[in-house]
């Protein structure tokens, strides 16, 4: 087995479904990058011409921001396939605890100025 | 042996995940990323607070210019496309095509990382140095932090490339490029932040 697993191999193992599987996969992921393009482009449309209020654009770009990073994370890094459970649970436990980190940062450093 | 995969039909449909080494790789990269996270939480929140402090030095909105910043998102982006059309051809045991994604990949971000060179030295001889106000050092520390993990992914994919160029895809390097491109993608997603937060909402006024 060793030795088998530095060996190239010279045919792939998948089946015709999993061939059909992956060339939707492969369409999803061009059309979840042309999304995550739009999102770029509309964020710094809406900052670039100025011509929206700086009260909308604000939470407008911080909104864009947050679907986008879903995108990356669910599609680009595949945490929508199954068999990621446990990689969710690590990851939202991560943003569980960096949602207070910002925030008390934010705080203590911009508003109180401890 | 813990693992039992069948290699005899060919390459197995998710060789990063067909070993138990790379089963535990895959995990152990998450929990790392987890780490990674929490740890960027923290500047983006230093930097958040720290944003108006400019004590009499330049402002980034006196210096940013979007188009350079829209240019580097699109750089890093693109090179998120291409390392996962490097492990979609991975998955199907074409070498040559991941080869050359990731090749395209580590390109893209050299012209990332130059850019941010020159950006950081056009701000320096615009009067904004690192210790000019706690401003600057919260921006140069979170956005060269970055900067640091993307010099630290191209070493890595390049050390992967150099090293398995002629290899072809194995159950031991398959997990290993699966590993880098969840990095490379985890980059990526910080970035998201960085230009929404650091660069727009300063050139937005807010």
């Amino acid at each position: 087995m060793a030795e088998e697993l530095s060996k190239p191999f010279d045919k792939s193992a998948m089946t015709l479904q999993e061939r059909a599987e992956h060339s939707k996969e492969t369409r999803i992921q061009i059309i979840s990058f042309a999304f995550m393009i739009g999102l770029t482009v509309l964020s710094f449309l809406a900052v670039g011409t100025e011509v929206l209020a700086t009260g909308f654009v604000v939470p407008f770009i911080l909104l864009l921001g947050v679907i986008q990073f879903f995108l990356q994370l669910f599609y680009f890094m595949h945490l929508k396939d199954k068999d990621h459970g446990w990689p969710n649970m690590l990851f939202s436990s991560g943003l569980v605890l960096s949602a207070p980190v910002v925030i008390s940062l934010i705080l203590l450093l911009g508003i109180v100025k401890w | 042996m813990a693992d039992h995969v069948d290699v005899s039909q060919g390459l197995p449909a998710e060789p990063h995940r067909a070993t138990l080494e790379g089963k535990n790789k895959f995990l152990a990269m998450w929990c790392f990323l987890t780490g990674e996270t929490i740890m960027f939480a923290t500047f983006f929140g230093t930097f958040l607070g720290l944003r108006h402090q400019t004590a009499g030095g330049p402002a980034l909105a006196d210096l940013v210019a979007l188009p350079l910043v829209f240019f580097m998102t699109m750089l890093l982006l693109t090179s998120s496309l291409t390392s996962v059309l490097g492990i979609l051809a991975m998955k199907k045991n074409n070498f040559k095509a991941m080869r050359n994604y990731f090749v395209i990949t580590v390109l893209l971000g050299f012209g990332f990382i130059g850019c941010e060179i020159y950006e950081f030295y056009h701000y320096y001889h615009a009067g904004l140095g690192y210790t000019t106000s706690a401003f600057a050092s919260s921006f140069y520390t979170l956005v060269g932090l970055h900067g640091f993990h993307v010099l630290f992914g191209l070493g890595w994919i390049i050390t992967l490339l150099s090293r398995y160029w002629n290899a072809g895809v194995t159950l031991t390097n398959a997990h290993k490029f699966y590993a880098a491109s969840l990095y490379w993608h985890f980059i990526d997603v910080i970035w998201v932040f960085i230009f929404t937060v650091v660069y727009l909402l300063a050139a937005g006024g807010a």
